[in-house]
């Protein structure tokens, strides 16, 4: 509570700090090129001392705070009738935290009541230390700040370089992230192959995790029948849609198009990849699945599925399909207009230049761009959860409802769960499994690409 | 003794409302070369393009007047682009050959035509064009490597192999050597030299004296203008309008 005002005080002070190195740099501006920085530099740096050393500061006591007022509560005669198990003392612990920021809160273990004075009480005096720490930290950044504003101080640069710190640490930060999921998943599938062997899992061809109890743990997690699911929906039929549509939208928005109709197709085209999937998702379940079953019950299939493969496929391929014609319109756009002009000079028609020169030519950017989509489509997963179904099968029937690994992952994941079954840990398997695809998938397509770009530039 | 193959009469050329050609009258006679000059910008490229309609290609180019190839009108509705494409070649300012091999880079415009009845023949019309182009001896031994493995030059004189494979009646080439250094531009001009024999050749350049050097006669074009057309020896050295003696003289562009 108490530091949440001196977070905010802080950044108070860095503005106040900002104003005054400011004016006090003007003081001494006496013209042009009487100073080396102007004064907003000297503004800002001002603000920076004050801020950046205070801030480390708070979010170090933040970080110890809470360890140092359990210690002394623990120390105090009213804990002393709490009970030993650690689990328990955890519960009051939390609830007494509640009681000390909300008095009225409602309470179930009486000696939450007890602790959560002497609680409030550390927590008021530790959170004054903070405060105090803080402050001087504040002040004396500041006071070093102020008395570094002089004429030939380089305040730009510092400025600058703090900048540029804060740059860097921004595009750590996405890095650190995805170290820090990569990490997460290879320690929840290693508990999971703990349980499970890995060839067992990699192998079979039996899922359902539900019946996994006792000695033939094994046998219930046989993922093929989820990485044929996600094949057969995002890789195959998918594919099947949005290949030959994306790469002939493409076609003709590169090729033949005006100026005009490219003006408002394209973005069109770019809209559409902006809807949420679980629109496309909802579509896929209330309007394109019945039909489809409709369609089975008239080719004369006895008991056909609402869900099923082709109903997810046929419409992640129309969600795909504007990631594959801007890919394809990229590739095509970087082929030099020279290569069309060589063929047509030749007598060749446009049609016989896009065929035999043009296509050639961007083949490699396609086939990026195809892999690209096809890791996308294995990672969807709106669309094949309200579509797909939750069968894990292997057949080839595209009417019959078919789950993928981000289906299983979703349902692994919700609900009722306990962390240390296997059922619950295969999700993070399967997360590894999912990951490791889309990432040597995205990796091959990236070189593809930049080899690509290479051959023309 | 030669014949006009070419004849161009009030050609206005636009790029949407800019007018970048502007009122040209030439004729162009077989068996020569026909040079090209005139300062960047003056409409030179712009009306080559023109004798073979590649600047139907760019969308709001428009072409006025008559341009007529062996007398027929070669914008008139019956005439097919590709078709006088096929007629009228042209080789462009950066060596361009397909990303395919040497010989399917040759065999590329009998195929679309269909001129060859069999691999046989393909074979032949592949070797005639790379002897014709003085590129046989250097990849007889390599036809299946990539054309864009080959040096500048040597792609250079695989595109014009490539035009000469239809067997066209005119060659039109745009600045063919500005890409390529002295010994390939040499080599490039001796060919053109050859090939005058069966082809009326136009050829833009920017340098005066490779047009000195490989053409008969010589257009000087000037801000859309074709300011003075002639011998080439006549316009070298006594040049009828002023405009013509600043610029061989070096006065401007």
């Amino acid at each position: 509570m108490i530091l949440t005002g001196v977070f905010l005080a802080v950044i108070g002070l860095g503005l106040v700090g900002w104003f005054a190195a400011r004016a006090r740099a003007r003081l001494l501006y006496t013209g042009r090129g009487s100073m080396h920085s102007m004064p907003n530099y000297h503004g800002w740096h001002m603000a920076l001392w004050i801020i950046v050393p205070a801030l480390i500061a708070w979010a170090a006591w933040s970080a110890i705070m809470p360890g140092l007022v359990d210690s002394v509560v623990m120390a105090d005669p009213a804990a002393a009738s709490l009970p030993p198990d650690a689990m328990h003392r955890d519960a009051i612990m939390a609830e007494a935290r509640t009681l000390a920021a909300n008095p009225n809160a409602p309470v179930f273990n009486a000696e939450a009541q007890t602790i959560a004075e002497p609680l409030r009480a550390a927590q008021t005096r530790y959170g004054l230390i903070g405060a105090l720490i803080i402050a001087i930290v504040a002040f004396a950044g500041g006071a070093f700040g102020f008395t570094r504003i002089r004429p030939d101080f380089r305040a730009r640069t510092h400025v600058e370089r703090a900048v540029l710190g804060l740059l860097l640490l921004a595009s750590l930060m996405a890095i650190l992230t995805t170290f820090g999921i990569v990490a997460s998943l290879l320690f929840e599938a290693g508990m999971f192959f703990k349980d499970v062997s890995p060839i067992a899992f990699l192998t079979g061809t039996h899922w359902s995790p539900g019946n996994a109890i006792g000695t033939d743990i094994d046998d219930n997690f046989g993922a093929v029948p989820l990485f044929w699911g996600t094949i057969y929906i995002g890789a195959i039929i998918a594919m099947i849609v949005a290949i030959p549509l994306g790469l002939m939208s493409a076609i003709f928005l590169t090729q033949y198009a005006s100026h005009r109709v490219r003006r408002w197709v394209k973005p069109i085209l770019e809209i559409l990849a902006g809807i949420p999937t679980v629109v496309y998702g909802y579509f896929a379940a209330l309007t394109v699945a019945p039909i489809i079953r409709d369609f089975g019950a008239t080719l004369g299939m006895a008991n056909p599925s609402t869900e099923s493969a082709l109903a997810a496929g046929l419409v992640m391929g129309v969600m795909i399909i504007p990631f594959v014609s801007s890919m394809a319109d990229d590739a095509l756009a970087a082929v030099p207009r020279s290569m069309s002009d060589g063929s047509l000079a030749l007598g060749a028609t446009r049609s016989e230049t896009i065929k035999k020169v043009l296509l050639p030519a961007a083949l490699p950017g396609i086939v990026a761009g195809v892999m690209l989509a096809i890791s996308r489509a294995i990672g969807e997963t709106m669309i094949v959860v309200m579509a797909a179904g939750a069968a894990a099968r292997l057949s080839a029937n595209p009417f019959a409802s078919m789950t993928t690994v981000t289906y299983q992952i979703v349902q692994m994941l919700t609900g009722d769960q306990e962390f240390n079954s296997p059922k619950t840990l295969s999700a993070f398997a399967l997360g590894l499994v999912l990951f490791i695809v889309t990432l040597v998938l995205n990796i091959i397509a990236l070189r593809v690409v930049k080899k690509f770009r290479e051959a023309y530039d | 003794m030669t014949e006009t193959k070419l004849t161009a009469r009030n050609v206005d050329v636009y790029y949407g409302p800019k007018k970048a050609i502007d009122n040209v009258s030439i004729d162009i006679d077989n068996g020569i070369v026909t040079a090209f000059i005139g300062p960047s910008g003056c409409g030179k490229s712009t009306f080559l393009r023109s004798l073979n309609r590649m600047n139907d290609t760019i969308a709001d180019a428009r072409v006025t007047g008559e341009i007529l190839l062996d007398g027929e009108d070669i914008y008139a509705a019956s005439m097919d682009p590709v078709a006088l494409r096929a007629r009228v070649g042209m080789v462009f300012q950066k060596p361009n050959p397909f990303p395919k091999s040497i010989y399917e880079n040759v065999a590329y415009g009998p195929r679309i035509h269909g001129l060859a009845a069999s691999k046989a023949d393909m074979d032949a019309i592949v070797e005639s064009a790379l002897t014709k182009a003085g590129l046989w001896e250097e990849v007889k031994d390599r036809l299946s490597d990539a054309g864009t493995a080959l040096s500048g030059g040597q792609q250079q004189r695989l595109c014009i192999a490539r035009a000469i494979a239809v067997s066209p009646e005119v060659i039109l080439m745009d600045e063919p050597c500005s890409a390529l250094d002295p010994i390939a531009t040499a080599k490039i001009e001796e060919l053109i030299d050859e090939l005058k024999e069966n082809y009326a050749i136009v050829i833009v350049t920017h340098s005066m004296q490779q047009a000195a050097r490989v053409s008969q006669r010589t257009a000087f074009f000037h801000l859309g203008n074709l300011v003075e057309y002639g011998e080439t020896s006549e316009i070298f050295t006594n040049p009828r309008e002023v405009k013509t003696k600043d610029y061989i003289t070096g006065r401007y562009g």
